[in-house]
């Protein structure tokens, strides 16, 4: 194995590293809001600084290896690596953001609307592990496959506000956890949105077709 | 403006995939894109018995820059070399096929050579000045063809030497001796010579393999510059350099051409394995 290929293997490891972080730190953040553990949602947020380094020793490999002028698929592999990386450091976000919002919910009972969070948590992450699986397994149907589930995720959260709306309307009393859901829905429509990057980055390392944005070009 | 903005989508005219080496003969769908200068037609090309160009069919858009790539013994020197018919000083060699320029078939019984070469500006990959000063090298063909007035050589010396990026390294020292330049500056002279006679097409062969990285740039911008007013083709083995240079880029192997695209997506997204294998420094 070449040295240059040598690299790519490490840059593919560190993109896998980086995909298992994430995807706990969304699961750890969805068990700390179900279960309202503080000391849960505060390793969380610790641990986000591996998700911040595996990032930048990601951005160095990847820079390191374009310094030897890469073209076709690993220059595709490359690229998309960099956005694969920049996409699972901010899902790493969206987990510490939902971590933050405990305080507000922890001691407080439940509303009705707590049990769309964890359908949507399902789904956000579930998309999060088939975009990796599509990128490691070079599946670019499956990848395909990932995108239509953000619509279903946005549906769900527009749904909740709506519901969250309506519970504040009727009981002023609710509004600190009513908001603190809504925040945690927002991130978790994030997380899927992020899920969908990669995805389309997966389909375009596969195909070199660039399907972002596809339906606002077409009008 | 240059003709690039009323290029038809090259991939249009992408030969179909082959899957290996020893597959048949590169079938290159038929060419029909407007702008094309020179138009190569099922060219086969041999030396004795040994046939070293397979049916090659492509088009070679008009003031564009064409990059020929492949590994050594690919045959895409020997092509280049065939556009102005430089391989006719080789003993044994037998072409079939066609190639036009401009619309006129070069192997024309009526076409004299030296017409065609003197439309046709060639540089090496080593620059080769003459034992001359800078100023005779660059008049030399003029002299050669009886024109020696001096008004009409000097405006020739400083259009070709700035056409060439070299008029104001060299405006100072027109007499010294060629070879008194550095190694990029002899190469440049080299292009101010291949100019002179205004030829409608510029071929390069490997016109920077001896040169610096500084050296190189200054060609490679050059070259940008160049083809606003000349169809230009280039064979090299530097891949960035295709890719910084050119256009469209045909790549070939065996003797058979195995893609030819536009030269973002062969650098991208090539569409054939054995392109991806080459250009990705895995074979060849």
């Amino acid at each position: 194995m070449t040295n240059f290929e040598e690299e790519i293997r490490a840059l593919k490891d560190e993109i896998l590293a980086m995909a298992s972080h994430a995807e706990t730190a969304v699961s750890r953040a969805l068990r700390a809001v179900v279960e309202r553990d503080i000391d849960l949602a505060r390793t969380v947020r610790e641990d986000d600084t591996v998700l911040d380094q595996l990032e930048i020793k990601i951005d160095d490999t990847a820079i390191h290896l374009l310094a030897m002028a890469p073209v076709a698929f690993d220059l595709r592999l490359i690229t998309v690596a960099m956005k694969i990386s920049q996409n699972l450091e901010r899902v790493g976000d969206e987990a510490c953001n939902m971590a933050k919002r405990i305080t507000d919910l922890a001691g407080e009972p439940e509303v009705a609307a707590d049990t769309a969070i964890p359908q949507m948590a399902k789904l956000a992450i579930n998309m999060l592990h088939e975009s990796i699986s599509a990128f490691v397994g070079r599946d670019p149907a499956l990848a395909r496959r990932i995108i239509p589930s953000d619509k279903e995720v946005d549906a769900i959260n527009r749904e909740l506000h709506r519901a969250l709306s309506s519970f504040i309307a009727e009981d002023p009393g609710k509004i600190t956890r009513c908001l603190a859901l809504m925040a945690i829905s927002k991130s978790l429509e994030r997380v899927a949105d992020h899920a969908t990057n990669i995805a389309e980055e997966v389909v375009y390392l596969y195909e070199g077709q660039d399907i972002r944005h596809v339906k606002n070009l077409k009008g | 403006m240059p003709a690039a903005n009323t290029m038809p989508d090259l991939r249009a005219i992408r030969p179909p995939e082959q899957s290996t080496p020893s597959s048949g003969p590169a079938d290159a769908a038929p060419t029909s894109f407007d702008p094309a200068y020179i138009k190569i037609r099922d060219f086969n090309f041999f030396y004795g018995t040994n046939k070293v160009l397979h049916d090659l069919t492509l088009d070679i858009a008009e003031r564009h820059v064409t990059a020929f790539i492949g590994p050594s013994g690919c045959g895409k020197s020997t092509l280049l070399r065939n556009l102005n018919r430089m391989n006719d000083l080789v003993d044994g060699i037998r072409h079939l096929g066609d190639i036009l320029v401009n619309g006129h078939s070069i192997y024309d019984p009526l076409l004299e050579v030296i017409a065609l070469r003197k439309r046709i500006g060639m540089v090496f990959q080593k620059s080769n000045p003459f034992p001359k000063s800078v100023y005779e090298n660059v008049v030399y063909s003029l002299r050669v063809a009886g024109r020696s007035r001096k008004s009409e050589l000097d405006e020739v010396v400083e259009r070709s030497l700035r056409g060439a990026a070299l008029w104001d390294e060299v405006k100072d020292r027109l007499s010294d001796s060629a070879f008194s330049l550095s190694g990029g500056q002899m190469q440049r002279l080299c292009i101010a010579r291949a100019i002179a006679n205004r030829p409608e097409i510029l071929l390069m062969d490997e016109p920077c393999s001896a040169l610096d990285p500084l050296a190189t740039a200054k060609i490679e911008e050059l070259i940008h510059d160049l083809k606003r007013e000349f169809t230009i083709v280039i064979v090299t083995h530097n891949m960035q350099q295709a890719a910084r240079v050119s256009d469209h880029t045909a790549f070939f192997y065996l003797g058979k051409l195995i893609e030819y695209a536009d030269t973002k997506l062969i650098f991208t997204n090539p569409s054939n394995p054995q392109t991806e294998a080459y250009v990705s420094g895995r074979f060849g």
